[in-house]
Order: structure tokens, then C-alpha cells, then sequence
């Protein structure tokens, strides 16, 4: 039997709840939203760090407060929350499947949000030479371990990757009673928020060293030692530097993939360069009235904007629904020189349109250039630009005045 | 005489790098390249008074999970954060554990309180 329904969101993490309560609001009432967890929140809820929702709520919160917030609106709205339901298909017709202990569903859609948030890189996907033996971990398991399950992953550890989730399970770790002997990361900078280094890292006196990577795991039953070495411009190990490190655990945070599984099934485009969804404005996907938010589109670093995209995704889904999205956005926006992604990857002219970016390496001082052609549409300087730091640019519809052609890029 | 200082605010995600000159007395007389006020503002509490906000978790016995995280609802004196981590570790709350419900409060003193920052409800 197919159940019928509006709204079909895939994921109550912090994109598909604010996709949820945005849509509810905009007056489509029969939207569902499927949860493979036994709670709504996503990964939220092991981040009992704070510092989400600063712009948003203007308050340093911590994943499970700020998550709450979300939840609260949607019981107050009565929104439809299944969890423990995990969707097993999508078609390009929105049809989709669920499994859940409850047996097999399957439900017809008039639109799809796709919030399934992103899955971590692991060991197999950078090649780490060396023995297989317990003691290696991903950030955001060892986080799950600790944060929610009462289970130490080790006494002595070395993290590998520099990244926002590697920085806080430092200081975690350290408050759990491990001693955290460094953190190693390939790159000549770190992918991480300063402040993070700051508060994570230098309160404890850990060392932090970039350029470096590991190039061998010793140990048979679990890790015994973990030796690291100096990388050149290739990231290429310099021989002599190497380095030994008698450990019990290596944490791997070396990056985030968007879960896109499902969104392949459905025939949904994806961004060689975000793994994500390539989109438009309306962050719409290729296959029409399936769109995309939050991390499974692009990995974001600031939960904020993941809400505000779940909003943006729900206003257009309802549009959609509503038969009120016309003009198909064929205008190809080009990231150039200095830019690794930009997003969305097509757009309509004459909107307003809030366009993210990553860098490709830091810089200081420099300017993003809109471009269409040889007219310059707008420009944007700042101090400092960094890869681990999602750009965010507003051009208002004016600015984007028949745009034929976009290209943004970096002067040099 | 008076010497320079980089200290990185972390108030916000934008981590400005500022430049800040302590005079003789150990007081800040200039804060430089802070994009807001609350630079200043940190950047003064961490030449005199170091604080961090805490963000921990507390055993639960009989809840649907093992744990219940919690922070402190003000900053603490850093000096502080490895007694209140031994004080957090003797606690066991029995479930159900209250939203923002207080664990300790007044924590040695400082006027800080440690709540919860979950509920946690009875295991079924
Ligand atoms: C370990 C980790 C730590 C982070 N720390 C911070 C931080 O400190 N500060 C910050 O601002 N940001 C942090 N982030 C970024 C964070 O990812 C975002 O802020 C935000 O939580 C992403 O929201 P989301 O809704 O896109 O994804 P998620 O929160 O991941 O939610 C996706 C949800 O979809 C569900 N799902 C996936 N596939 C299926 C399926 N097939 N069927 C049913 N359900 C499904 C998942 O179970 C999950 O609940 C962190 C990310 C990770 C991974
Ligand atoms: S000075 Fe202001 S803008 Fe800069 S990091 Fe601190 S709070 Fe943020």
C-alpha cells in the first residue's frame, strides 16, 4: 500500500527539523519526517561541547541544547516524527521505502527534503600502512563512545587531522583522563577554527604538528605505537623525520563525506568536488521536487546555517508542492581561481541568492569577485580566508540583473 | 614597561587574532585587530582572570542512556576545571534527570552552577 504525503523529509537532524517546522509554518500540514536514530537531533546530540547557534540564537549552546530548541517547535507544531525508521530507497518518482521493527513501508511524495547529514572518512580511505589492530577510531565514533555510551576509547592516543571534531575530542579526551600526545595533521595549516587550537589544543599543551602524517600503526591485538613523519609539499614522507609515539589509540578526523547513497538511487546529480547534490537556488536537485540541505548537501562547520538552508530547502519544497516554482535554472555557476566549490551550482537571473563557498588554500587580505563575463557584479574583501571557514556572500536581485554567466573567483 | 601579546578570542568562530599590550601592572592598556567589543572584553579576563566555559558529562543510573551531559551556566576560572572534573566524576544522578536541571550549584563558590543540558528519561 502506498501511503500518500506532501512532505517527505529524510533525516531529523538540525536541516530536515528546520525544514520540518519551516514547512509546517508555510502552511503544508502533512509532512513526515523518517529518523534511523531513536531520537531526533542528529549528531547534535553527542556534541555536548557549546558554541552552536552563536548567530542564530546569539547564545553559545551546547548540540543537545540547541537541538532541543528544534525538537520542542516540532512537537508544538505536531509535526509527524518517526524514528527508528530507516528509509531504504528512493525513487526518482518520490517513492519511497522505509524498514523499521514495525515491518516494510512504502510512501508516494508530492516533494522530497533530502537532511541525511554525512558520514566520516575512515582508515581505508587515506591508505595508512601498517598492522589492523583495535585501537583506531574515527572522531565522531569516539565522541558517540564517549559522549553517550560511558565507554574510554584509550589512554594514550594521537589524533590524526586537525579538524573542528579531532580539536574538541583532544580536550575531551584530555577531561576524561587520556593523555592526548598530539595532534598530527598533513596539511601546512589546520582545518580547524582557531579558536578550537586555542581552547582544545594550547589550554592542555598539546601539540599541534602540521606537515606531519602517520605512516605507520604497530601493535597485533591493539595499537602499541603509532610513528608519524614529516611530509613535504606533496605530502610526501621525508625520510629521517620520523617519530614514535607509544600509544593505545589513534583517532582519525580527517573529514566528512555527504551520506548520499540514497540521493544516487534517486538518480540526483552529484558535485564531483562537495560530494553533495548539485543544486540550484531553490536547492532543488536535478531530479525535480527532490531537494537537498544541511550537510548531505555540503559539510558545513556552523550548525546555523544548516538550519537556515533546512528553511530555505522547505520554502521552495513548499513552492513546489504549491505549483509555483516555474523557471528552471540553467545559468552555470563557475567557481574560478582560488575557489574549490561554490553553491548552488545554477541559478535564475533577477533574485536574491545567498551563494556558499569554500577556499582552496588560506589567504589574507584578498577579494572574491563576482563575474559574468567581463562585467564585474560584486566584490568582497577580507582580512583572512580559510579553507576550514564556509564563505557565505549575499547578491542581491539587482546585482544579479540578467546574469548570462557567473564566475566567482579570487583576485590576485 | 610595558609588552605585546597575541591572544586569539574565542568568544565567536571568527577567532580574531588580537594584539594586546599588558602594561606593568599586568593590566591590558590596548586591545588591537578585535573586530567587537567582547574581544576586549575577553581579552582583559585572560590576562587577569582566565575563564573557560565547562562542558562535561555525569553517570545516570536506571536512565535510557549511561550519561547526561552538562556545562557550567557561566564561565569558571580555568584553574578550576580539573577539581570541578574529580567533583563531576563522584556524582550519579538516578533518572529521570530534568532539562537544565542543577547538579551542583555554586561550585566552589564561584557563583557557577552545573546543569544539565539533556533530559534523560526512566530505561523501559
Ligand atoms: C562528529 C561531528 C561533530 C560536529 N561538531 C560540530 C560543532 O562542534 N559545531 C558545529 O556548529 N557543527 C558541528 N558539526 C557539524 C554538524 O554536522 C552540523 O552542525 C549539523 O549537525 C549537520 O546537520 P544535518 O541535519 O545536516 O546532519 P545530521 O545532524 O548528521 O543529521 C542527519 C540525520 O539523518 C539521519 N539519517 C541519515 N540517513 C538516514 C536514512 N537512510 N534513514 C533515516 N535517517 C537517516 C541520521 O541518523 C541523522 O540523524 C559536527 C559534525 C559532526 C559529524
Ligand atoms: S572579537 Fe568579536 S568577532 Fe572577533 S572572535 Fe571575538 S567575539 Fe568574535
Amino acid at each position: 500500500m502506498l501511503i500518500k504525503k506532501d512532505l517527505i523529509i529524510v533525516g531529523a537532524g538540525p536541516a530536515g527539523l528546520a525544514a520540518a517546522i519551516e514547512a509546517k509554518k508555510k502552511g503544508i500540514d502533512d509532512v513526515l519526517v523518517l529518523e534511523r536514530e531513536l531520537n531526533a537531533g542528529g549528531i547534535l546530540n553527542q556534541c555536548i561541547h557549546d558554541g552552536f547557534g552563536l548567530i542564530r540564537f546569539k547564545e553559545a549552546l551546547t548540540g543537545p541544547e540547541y537541538a532541543k530548541r528544534f525538537i520542542d517547535e516540532a512537537k508544538s507544531l505536531n509535526i509527524e516524527i518517526i524514528t527508528n525508521v530507516m528509509v531504504q530507497d528512493i525513487s526518482s518518482d518520490k517513492v519511497v521505502t522505509t524498514i523499521s521493527p514495525s515491518g516494510i513501508k512504502t510512501y508516494k511524495a508530492s516533494a522530497i527534503i533530502l537532511a541525511m547529514g554525512c558520514r566520516e572518512r575512515t582508515r581505508g580511505a587515506i591508505c595508512i600502512p601498517g598492522t589492523r589492530p583495535a585501537g583506531v577510531f574515527t572522531a565522531g565514533v569516539a565522541q558517540n563512545l564517549v559522549n553517550l555510551k560511558n565507554i574510554m576509547v584509550g589512554k594514550r592516543v594521537v589524533i590524526l587531522g586537525s579538524g573542528d571534531i579531532g580539536l574538541i575530542m583532544a580536550r575531551r579526551l584530555t577531561f576524561e583522563g587520556a593523555k592526548v600526545l598530539a595532534v598530527v595533521e598533513k596539511l601546512p595549516y589546520s582545518s580547524g577554527l582557531q579558536r578550537n587550537i586555542t581552547q582544545c589544543l594550547d589550554d592542555f599543551g598539546i601539540p599541534l604538528l602540521l606537515s606531519h602524517t602517520v605512516i605507520k600503526i604497530e601493535g597485533h591485538e591493539r595499537v602499541k605505537s603509532v610513528t608519524i613523519a614529516k611530509v613535504d609539499e606533496q605530502g610526501n614522507p621525508i625520510r629521517g623525520t620520523s617519530k614514535k609515539f607509544e600509544c593505545d589509540t589513534l583517532i582519525l578526523s580527517v573529514g566528512l563525506i555527504p551520506e548520499n547513497e540514497l540521493s544516487l538511487n534517486a538518480g540526483v546529480h552529484i558535485d564531483d568536488i562537495t560530494g553533495g547534490a548539485r543544486v540550484d537556488e531553490n536547492l532543488q536537485t536535478s531530479v525535480p521536487g527532490i531537494f537537498a540541505c544541511g550537510n548531505v548537501l555540503q559539510v558545513h562547520d556552523l550548525v546555523d546555517y544548516v538550519s537556515a538552508e533546512g528553511e530555505l530547502a522547505a520554502r521552495t519544497a513548499v513552492d513546489y508542492i504549491n505549483g509555483s516554482i516555474k523557471n528552471k535554472s540553467d545559468i552555470t555557476v563557475i567557481a574560478g581561481n582560488g575557489i574549490r566549490y561554490v553553491l548552488p551550482q545554477s541559478i535564475s537571473p533577477n533574485k536574491d541568492i545567498t551563494f556558499s563557498m569554500r577556499v582552496t588554500s588560506p589567504y589574507k587580505n584578498k577579494t572574491i569577485i563576482f563575474k559574468d563575463g567581463n562585467r564585474q557584479i560584486k566584490k568582497k574583501t577580507f582580512k583572512a580566508l580559510n579553507p576550514a571557514e564556509m564563505v557565505r556572500i549575499d547578491l542581491k536581485a539587482q546585482d544579479l540583473n540578467d546574469v548570462r554567466n557567473l564566475e566567482v573567483f579570487i583576485d590576485e | 614597561m610595558s609588552n605585546n601579546r597575541e591572544i586569539v578570542c574565542i568568544v565567536c568562530p571568527n577567532g580574531c587574532r588580537m594584539n594586546v599590550q599588558i602594561d606593568a601592572n599586568n593590566k591590558v592598556s590596548l586591545v588591537e585587530n578585535a573586530l567587537c567589543e567582547k574581544g576586549k572584553a575577553y581579552a582583559i579576563d585572560e590576562i587577569q582572570f582566565p575563564k573557560r566555559s565547562l562542558t562535561s558529562t555525569i553517570r545516570v543510573i536506571d536512565g535510557e542512556l549511561p550519561l547526561v551531559s552538562v556545562r557550567s551556566d557561566k564561565p569558571i576560572p580555568k584553574e578550576k576545571i580539573q577539581c570541578a572534573l574529580a567533583e563531576l566524576r563522584k556524582i550519579e544522578l538516578k533518572a529521570p534527570v530534568e532539562f537544565h536541571q542543577v547538579v551542583i550549584s555554586d561550585l566552589f563558590g564561584t557563583g557557577v552552577n552545573i546543569i544539565t543540558t539533556k533530559g534523560v528519561m526512566n530505561r523501559t
